[in-house]
């Protein structure tokens, strides 16, 4: 204990010392361009994901804008501007364009460098005990690659694909909208961008890994490791595995484009469903990629904030290596329509149904947690809470969908659109605010406003709803997805979803001003802000942390549980 | 920076490499897009493409290098030794979901062929789909493939050869022994400089084009990504062979070498799933060459 209570001393006295070695940082150009400090590059990649989150949300907009009534109001105007003609397929284009750009930009430039990149880096190292990442180095060009990525995807917007420019394929690229489909080369462009994006995800994947294997502090056991750390871990595996396979079908596309091959093309004995086999065999972990670090920031904030360790902690590990693992085995439940034998939906249905128990294993964990607690409502809960509340919808439905018999009917509806964003825009992204708000004080130093957070969370609560509850009805009632236009029965809906975007939008207003006060106004934060219920080894260090923290490892003993890191002397 | 640190991790000064790689990267990438359409971007685009690979070479060398000082240097402990050893097994699964991918449109197209006719003069070929009398097969009739039992055959017994070569290098080096390292190292070089060369000799002598058809896509496609993993695999040993020459690597600590023979033993499991599932299997039947 005294060999803990020694390293954490190191630290406490760092800012009296300008110049003590572990807070010595190099200069701006060194700093933020040749990066080896994984904080520093979780921060390139927080920052990073916010713009692009901008973007992907103004496309968003757009297209809520174009569908708030019947007909082609704006795509025209779009088209042209885009430097495309003015006729109606160039203006249609422009739609696939955007729905292309919203997917690929909100999953790859997004959820994942902010989930992954961002809290990740900043907090597995800081999580377990331990000075950095295994390979900084790799660590930065997996950062720039995900950057080269993005430049990628916005060069083949102004290039010609298909009746127009951009890459109008949807974020699934399928054959053979993809090959014969979109001659030009934006969709060359689209593809490399998720080649680039991917070999990055992959290093960074192979990063995490080393890292939580090889680097947790002197007794954090895997099974005494905080649950954050866990789903990092189980999401760097899916990642590893399931990257590649990606990186093999695009290339398909690629030859299949440029080159002559014929995977694709059934003239010379392709399967366009090869293509869908091979994407989702990647696509389905994909979602678990991208919800799984949520559920560990969920698990943490949930403990934090209800005072209490986290229920059946054990459980809620191997839940998400469950999740993890089936993850793999249920891709076709996105294919039921392209005439699979009845045999193969049925293992399809089972597999994927399967997956509410480690799911529901979860839910009803977290609120287990919270029974008896002491349950404070700081922004970070009230995220976390409307978290487990609207997952939990979309969890519901994805159970319907996950009918081979039912998703016959309902399959590429909105109903499949609201599905996916109960899951993602308010799963991932409620997740990823409540991480923000959960560890900006400890990122910044500084205390955000609890009020605007709250009126963040109200707002954005009641958009998202708005926009994505009557998307439910939409599908019920036959309205497809991807479509500009509608008849004017659907009017109704769409009116209300759009007037939800504008509550969501004008919502985003309070998280910027909030973070703008927070970084000039902000009361400075303590080393632990949140109480005693925080209890991991970030909450050991001072707000921000030292340039280098852990100079001298910390020692988990046989004393701590695995909910509680913090040395028995402080 | 590692002063006052008490503990075996290695961290990193800020380097430039990652950021120059990765505009490498995407230079290389842009420059193929615009090479793909040299109606659009002209002939001379695909200078761009160079570009951005001597871009990405001099990274990796500069990158690579880097290590070989450090581990020279004596930044490599115990523990950033075992982080390498994780990173180039993680690195090598990933790499056989490549493959994965690969194979799986194998033997999607291998399993469920469809009815094809094969024009030999153009190598092209046209869906027969729903033509009555038309059957099914994956090599379509009138298409000949590569003998297996002759250079496929070859090319195995040679991969197996500096399988043992590799390992012959191994053990000389950990019992001290720098010139069997050397010949060891040598004999795998030479043997896989002989792979590539046979290997592209039968793609230039090979009785079907590039496209066209399923078989010559997967043939092709699996078959060339192995010929690059052998020619990277290659360069990595050639690698080893130098810095032997330069007199590093300890019988204790010498994981530069390591890597590339797992690499090395990667490649040939690979090539070994090629011979037996692409040109033993899927050529079963079909007119040799």
């Amino acid at each position: 204990m005294a060999t803990t209570a020694e390293g954490f001393d190191v630290h406490s006295d760092h800012s009296h010392d300008a110049h003590d070695h572990a807070d010595h940082k190099p200069g701006f150009f060194a700093r933020w361009f040749m990066s080896t400090n994984h904080k520093d590059i979780g921060t390139m990649y927080l920052i990073f994901a916010i713009i692009a989150g901008i973007i992907g949300g103004a496309i968003s907009g757009i297209m809520r804008v174009e569908l708030a009534e019947p007909g082609i109001q704006y795509l025209t105007w779009w088209a042209e501007f885009m430097g495309g003609g003015s006729d109606l397929n160039t203006a249609l284009h422009m739609w696939n364009v955007f729905i292309t750009a919203h997917g690929l930009i909100m999953v790859f430039f997004m959820v994942m460098p902010a989930m992954i990149g961002g809290f990740g880096n900043w907090f597995v190292p800081l999580m377990i005990g331990a000075p950095d990442m295994a390979f900084p180095r790799m660590n930065n060009v997996s950062f720039w690659l995900t950057v080269a990525g993005f430049f990628s995807l916005l060069f083949s917007l102004f290039v010609p694909g298909g009746s127009g420019p951009g890459a109008g394929t949807g974020w699934t690229v399928y054959a053979p909208l993809s090959t014969s489909g979109s001659v030009g080369p934006a969709v060359d462009f689209a593809i490399f961008s998720l080649h680039l994006a991917g070999a990055g995800s992959i290093l960074g994947a192979t990063n995490f890994i080393t890292t939580i294997f090889n680097m947790r502090a002197p007794g954090m056991t895997l099974h005494k490791m905080p649950l954050f750390v866990w789903s990092v871990l189980v999401t760097a595996f899916l990642l590893l595995l399931a990257l590649p396979v990606l990186a093999a079908a695009i290339t398909m596309l690629l030859t299949d484009r440029n080159f002559g091959t014929t995977f694709f093309d059934p003239a010379g004995g392709g399967d366009p469903v090869l293509y869908q086999h091979l994407f989702w065999f990647f696509g389905h972990p994909e979602v678990y990629i991208m919800i799984l670090p949520g559920f560990g920031m969920i698990s943490q904030i949930v403990a934090t904030f209800s005072r209490k360790p986290v229920f059946g902690y054990l459980g809620m590990a191997y839940a998400m290596v469950a999740i993890g693992v089936v993850g793999f085995i249920v891709w076709a439940h996105h294919m039921y329509t392209v005439g699979l034998d009845v045999n193969t939906k049925m293992y399809f249905t089972a597999a994927t149904m399967v997956i509410a128990v480690p799911t529901g294993v979860k839910i009803f964990s977290w609120i287990a947690t919270m029974w008896g607690g002491s349950v404070e409502f700081k922004s970070p809960m009230v995220w976390a809470l409307g978290f487990i509340f609207l997952f939990t919808v979309g969890g519901v439905t994805g159970v319907v969908l996950a009918n081979g018999g039912i998703d016959v009917n309902l399959h590429d509806t909105y109903y499949v659109v609201a599905h996916f964003h109960y899951v993602l825009s308010m799963g991932a992204v409620f997740s990823l605010f409540a991480g923000f708000y959960y560890w900006f004080p400890k990122m910044s130093g500084r205390m955000h406003s609890e009020l605007l957070s709250h009126l963040h969370f109200w707002t954005f609560f009641i958009g998202v709803n708005v926009i994505f509850f009557p998307q439910h009805f939409l599908g019920m009632q036959g309205m497809p997805r991807r479509y500009p236009d509608y008849p004017d029965a659907f009017t109704f809906w769409h009116e209300i979803s759009t007037y939800g975007y504008y509550i969501m939008a004008g919502s985003m207003v309070f998280f910027f001003v909030n973070i703008g006060y927070a970084l000039v106004a902000g009361r400075k934060a303590g080393a632990n802000p949140w109480g005693e219920g925080a209890t991991t080894l970030e909450w050991t260090l001072p707000s921000p942390p030292p340039y280098h923290q852990f100079e001298t490892l910390p020692v988990i003993t046989d004393a701590h549980d695995y909910h509680d890191h913090r040395p028995a002397t402080a | 920076m590692a002063g006052t640190a008490n503990h075996d991790y290695h961290i990193l000064e800020p380097d430039i490499w990652p950021l120059v790689g990765s505009i490498s990267a995407l230079t290389f990438t842009s420059g193929m897009v615009l090479s793909f359409h040299p109606d659009l971007f002209g002939s001379a685009s695909s200078i761009v493409m160079w570009a951005g690979l001597a871009g990405l070479i001099a990274t990796f060398f500069m990158w690579f290098r880097n290590i070989v000082i450090e581990a020279e240097r004596g930044d490599h402990t115990p523990v950033v030794q075992l982080h390498m050893r994780y990173g180039m097994i993680l690195f090598i699964a990933s790499e056989v979901m490549f493959f994965v991918g690969w194979f799986w449109s194998f033997f999607d197209f291998a399993l469920f062929p469809t009815a094809l006719n094969y024009d030999a003069e153009t190598g092209l070929t046209s869906s027969l789909f729903g033509v009555v009398g038309s059957t099914t097969a994956f090599i379509p009739e009138g298409m000949e493939v590569l003998d297996p039992l002759s250079l496929p055959l070859l090319n195995t017994i040679i991969l197996l050869c500096s399988g043992t070569t590799v390992t012959w290098a191994h053990h000389s080096l950990v019992h001290g022994d720098r010139t069997g390292l050397k010949q060891g190292l040598w004999a795998t070089i030479g043997l896989g400089v002989l792979f590539s060369a046979i290997q592209a000799y039968e793609y230039a002598a090979a009785p079907f084009g590039f496209g066209g058809n399923t078989y010559s896509s997967a043939f092709y496609m699996a078959t060339g990504f192995h010929g690059f993993h052998v020619i990277v695999g290659t360069i990595f040993l050639a690698v080893c062979l130098y810095r032997a020459y330069l007199g590093h690597f300890t019988p204790r600590q010498h994981f530069g070498f390591e890597a590339a023979a797992w690499y090395w033993h990667f490649v040939d499991v690979v090539w070994l799933f090629l011979f037996v599932t692409i040109y033993v299997w899927g050529g079963w039947g079909a007119e040799f060459h």
